[in-house]
């Protein structure tokens, strides 16, 4: 709904697709015109914060930048000791990680959280969710510890198990017995996603509207099709936002997948084969890099993973954009 | 089903066992989940209910070789620096969602939700050498607040994130019905979009500030850590992440106890959070 | 009035005498009550237990916190703390960046660090190693247990054919740094490929994070073998090697040993010395300093006072501390060594204790 702007003498907003929404309606007295500026400024601290952090990282990478160049993102080895920095194996193993985390954290995910919308009755779901919600709330080093006493060791069972039966396979053609590793590092961060994913994901799933869901059900629909056909495609589009809150901490997660990561520099071969994610190379050596090129190539590992970020938002927007079919604009 | 329905075809028996599948699988997730669940906190319970007593809640941590001592000024100093960060966190993560989604103006909100997604990948160690740097060396000193700025950089991208989608999903015939009855926008923004959305929100609270509560590395470089009874933000302050840490890598099994104690009181805490909050919201809306 | 003179003779030498006790009590005598450290993990539960007696005998509270050697480095460099703790020494460039001039390296206690191992039946203390082979072993070129070298030096032993899974420190530390110092001092190939610090580009293996990543990794994984500080393996009931120091003696680690390879002839004066690999015939071979770093010239006169109080207290009173938290107290010529590196705690060009 339109008025004409009184207090302004152009107007203030309008809809890119030039249709008019309900939320392009115009600012239109001095209540509205207040909010408008106060919550962008808190918009503009957060660009602000990001900026800031950017420049720093910059700043601090910038020594290893001018040694290294963009050979620092290829090269195999790291050495502290003759000062040779590249970081290929542990962009390797970032990305496996997360992959493989995320690969298995959004079925589970998503899957119990339409369990705890839609087949748990409002009454229980309390017992549910807030056990949910303290999972997320544990922290990570208590995951590192938990992961190293009880997930590994049952790791190792599988994983030789695996070796003895599919060992020609040349994902499980490694190291069976260390137990840490990339399998074990995927599987901590999954198990920290679920949590983070799940909690978000209800929300969303209860905000479907009943009536459409209802209305599919009167027309004959088993309640999955009723699920699958409206509340999810609705839903959509902020499945992917709790997508992409998980997926930012299994990039960034640090303590948990140091413990049980295996932490090695060396190119993977297997799913056995430990190896270091960029965090977890960062926080370890962080406290004890005793030069300024080595301060500084660790701090290009964070700006590398930074832009490793910016990659995968710009990805999953295309993904939003590709999902809705055009229909809703991109970043909108 | 008895006789089989001339009506009902072979078309209607796969649906039914697709349907079937389907609650299975979601039954399948939902059961991994609480498997989980239920092995972590158990365990934690486990390795550190025997450490959890009244002295261990109210009484200063002691070196090794002495048994007793216990977290309270962590305890006390984690939540002032949560505490902290929260009240800088919560107005820029919502107020800046608010601005995304309810001024959709040209490039300005997309390009912050986009920051926000960005900075939900940093690493928590790469956060703290950021806020060290940022006020812990042009004051001179660590502070808990260098340590509230960081764990506020953790969580305003979490709150803008689900608020954004909150609101995203509150149906516009709601904004409509408001505008038309003539509330303006700010005031259809206070009493609509946000009550309506509000339990997504509390969600998203929650869960920043429970992983705020849970993060050590960023405290290293930043509220750095007090043996001492501390109320003091402009100081080192004790936080109960970095005890934890401090605690499970040293060679006490002593320690080792109260680190896994130490982790179950941070749980619940992150409970009480929750529950306190949904029923204060619960109360509220039932005006 | 001869009774008079003596009387206030007398009282005169029991006052500077007095005075003079004052002096090295240990306690800050110009009013400072706080001061802040950081740095070294290794030395952390000594010092806390050593800050928590301090604060009860003088009141003055001292926060201490592990934020790694390169952290308290970079800490006293930056001065946001009024001491730092190591266990490596720093090197030129670091102590061109320190921003108050010379950094004292005063030693407070020593470690020693076990070589543990995972075969089942083989109990702590019966594999035996020599330096060579623990080379080879961390090199890689040395593949299984049941490899002739280790044999030869095992005779009695019954050592399966397992893979040898290396197990090192993925984390920068200084256990790494005395770790690999030793190796690197026993065989000049080591120190061309790998050469020491606090993180090298190991040859191999799994990267555990701390000494409890390591100790759990070796314990978990058949046929590993690690290194750990002595506390952690005593802690975990782990399995450790006897290593064949300098002398030739096949030794198990122990406070002791690790204690006798500080007292060695010719130590430095600014102790900046490693002890791996000592020339003590009875000195266990992979064992280290942890030092406290400190401005010799300090700004401020009582900070400067209050800091040379708190290391005269440490290397002297806090030593009783040490043994029963699985520290080597110095000894002999090291303590000598370290409380002449107290004295020359100055503020402004004059120097604290006398």
């Amino acid at each position: 709904m339109q008025s004409e702007p009184q207090a302004l003498n152009r107007p203030l907003l309008q809809s890119r697709s030039g249709k008019t929404k309900a939320r392009d309606a115009q600012v239109i007295n001095l209540g509205d015109r207040v909010f408008y500026v106060a919550t962008r400024s808190l918009a503009f601290c957060v660009i602000v914060l990001a900026l800031l952090l950017t420049a720093d990282l910059i700043r601090g990478a910038w020594e290893s930048i001018g040694t290294f160049g963009l050979k620092f993102l290829v090269g195999t080895t790291w050495d502290p000791v003759t000062r040779q920095f590249g970081t290929l194996p542990t962009i390797i193993g970032t990305v496996v990680k997360a992959t493989i985390g995320l690969l298995l954290a959004v079925p589970i995910s998503i899957g119990s959280a339409i369990f705890i919308a839609f087949y748990v009755p409002k009454s229980l779901r309390p017992i549910i969710s807030y056990p949910i919600e303290l999972l997320a709330g544990i922290p990570s080093i208590v995951f590192g510890l938990w992961g190293l006493f009880v997930m590994v060791p049952v790791i190792r069972i599988v994983q030789i198990w695996l070796k003895a039966h599919f060992g020609w396979f040349f994902l499980f053609n490694g190291p069976a017995v260390y137990g840490v590793g990339v399998l074990s590092g995927s599987v901590i961060l999954a198990i920290m996603v679920i949590p983070i994913v799940t909690a978000i994901s209800r929300d969303i799933l209860l905000t479907v509207p009943r009536l459409q869901i209802e209305g599919m059900l009167a027309l004959g629909a088993t309640k999955w099709e009723a699920i699958w056909k409206v509340a999810l495609p609705y839903a959509r589009v902020g499945l992917v936002g709790a997508v992409i809150l998980g997926l930012g901490r299994a990039i960034g997660e640090t303590m948990a997948v140091t413990m049980v990561g295996g932490n090695s520099f060396d190119l993977i071969h297997s799913l056995f084969d430990p190896v270091h994610s960029m965090a977890s190379q960062i926080a370890s050596e962080f406290t004890e890099a005793t030069y300024g090129l080595y301060v500084s190539s660790l701090i290009y590992v964070g700006l590398v993973l930074f832009g490793i970020t910016i990659c995968v938002s710009l990805l999953a927007q295309l993904l939003i954009w590709k999902l809705s079919k055009g229909k809703v604009a991109i970043f909108e | 089903m008895s006789a089989p329905n001339p009506a009902l075809g072979l078309r209607y028996f796969r649906r039914k066992a697709i349907e079937r599948l389907a609650v299975g699988g979601m039954l399948l997730c939902a059961g991994i989940t609480i498997f989980f669940l239920v092995t972590i906190l158990g365990y934690v319970l486990y390795r550190g209910a025997t450490a959890i007593d009244w002295e261990f809640l109210t009484s200063l941590p002691l070196p090794p070789g002495e048994t007793g001592g216990g977290i309270a000024n962590a305890l006390i100093g984690s939540a002032l620096v949560v505490a902290c960060a929260a009240m800088m966190a919560v107005p820029i993560g919502l107020g800046a969602a608010v601005f995304v989604n309810e001024f959709p103006s040209a490039g300005l909100g997309r390009f912050v939700r986009f920051l926000a997604e960005v900075m939900t990948g940093v690493p928590s160690i790469v956060v703290g050498l950021f806020a060290y740097a940022l006020i812990v060396r042009p004051f001179g000193s660590f502070s808990g607040f260098s340590g509230s700025v960081a764990y506020a950089f953790i969580m305003i991208p979490i709150i803008l994130i689900s608020a954004h989608e909150a609101f995203r999903l509150v149906p516009d015939s709601l904004r409509e019905a408001s505008l038309a009855l003539g509330i303006s926008k700010w005031r259809t923004i206070m009493r609509v979009v946000l009550p309506v959305s509000s339990r997504a929100l509390l969600t998203g609270v929650v869960l920043a500030v429970s992983r705020a509560l849970g993060e050590a590395a960023p405290m290293l470089f930043t509220a750095f850590g007090n043996p001492y009874w501390s109320l003091n933000l402009g100081k080192p302050i004790a936080t109960v992440p970095l005890l934890i840490y401090t605690y499970a890598t040293a060679p006490y099994e002593d320690w080792h106890r109260k680190a896994w104690a130490a982790s179950f009181i941070l749980l619940v805490v992150v409970l009480i959070t929750s529950v306190l909050t949904r029923a204060f919201l619960r109360g509220k809306s039932n005006e | 009035m001869m009774k008079v003179k003596l009387f206030i003779l007398s009282t005169v030498i029991i006052a500077l005498f007095a005075a003079g006790e004052q002096a090295f009590a240990g306690c800050p005598t110009k009013g400072v009550k706080e001061l802040t450290g950081a740095g070294a993990t290794f030395p952390y539960p000594l010092y806390s237990k050593m800050f928590a007696e301090y604060v009860k005998v003088c009141n003055v509270k001292v926060n201490y916190q592990s934020i790694g050697s390169g952290g308290g480095i970079r800490q006293l460099q930056e001065l946001t703390v009024d001491f730092g703790a190591s266990d490596g020494i720093m090197d030129d460039k670091q102590k061109a960046e320190a921003k108050h001039g010379t950094v004292l390296h005063i030693p407070t206690v020593a470690g020693a660090e076990a070589i543990v191992y995972n075969l089942p039946g083989i109990q702590r203390g019966q594999l035996k190693l020599t330096p060579d082979v623990l080379v080879d072993i961390y090199l890689k070129k040395i593949k299984t247990w049941n490899d002739a070298r280790i044999k030869s030096l095992n005779p009695s032993l019954n050592l399966p054919g397992t893979d040898i899974a290396v197990v090192h420190r993925s984390d920068g530390s200084g256990t790494t740094f005395i770790f690999t110092n030793y190796l690197a001092k026993v065989s000049p190939e080591w120190k061309d490929k790998v050469g020491f610090a606090t993180s090298v580009n190991w040859p191999g293996d799994v990267g555990g994070k701390g000494n409890e990543g390591v100790a759990n990794s070796v314990q978990q994984i058949p046929g590993a073998i690690g290194y750990v500080e002595l506390a952690y393996a005593k802690q975990n009931n782990m399995a450790w090697a006897q290593l064949k120091n300098r002398g030739g003696t096949f030794l198990e680690p122990s406070l002791e040993s690790a204690a006798l390879a500080a007292d060695q002839p010719n130590l430095p004066d600014n102790m900046e010395v490693m002890i791996t690999d000592s020339a003590n015939p009875k000195a266990y071979p992979i064992t280290g300093f942890t030092w406290l770093l400190v401005y010799e010239n300090q700004k401020d006169e009582a900070k400067a006072d209050a800091i040379a109080q708190l290391a005269w207290w440490m290397v002297h009173e806090g030593q009783q501390y040490a043994l029963p938290l699985e520290y080597a107290p110095l000894k002999g010529p090291a303590l000598k060594k370290a409380e002449a590196l107290v004295k020359k705690i100055k503020a402004n060009g004059k120097p604290i204790l006398n």
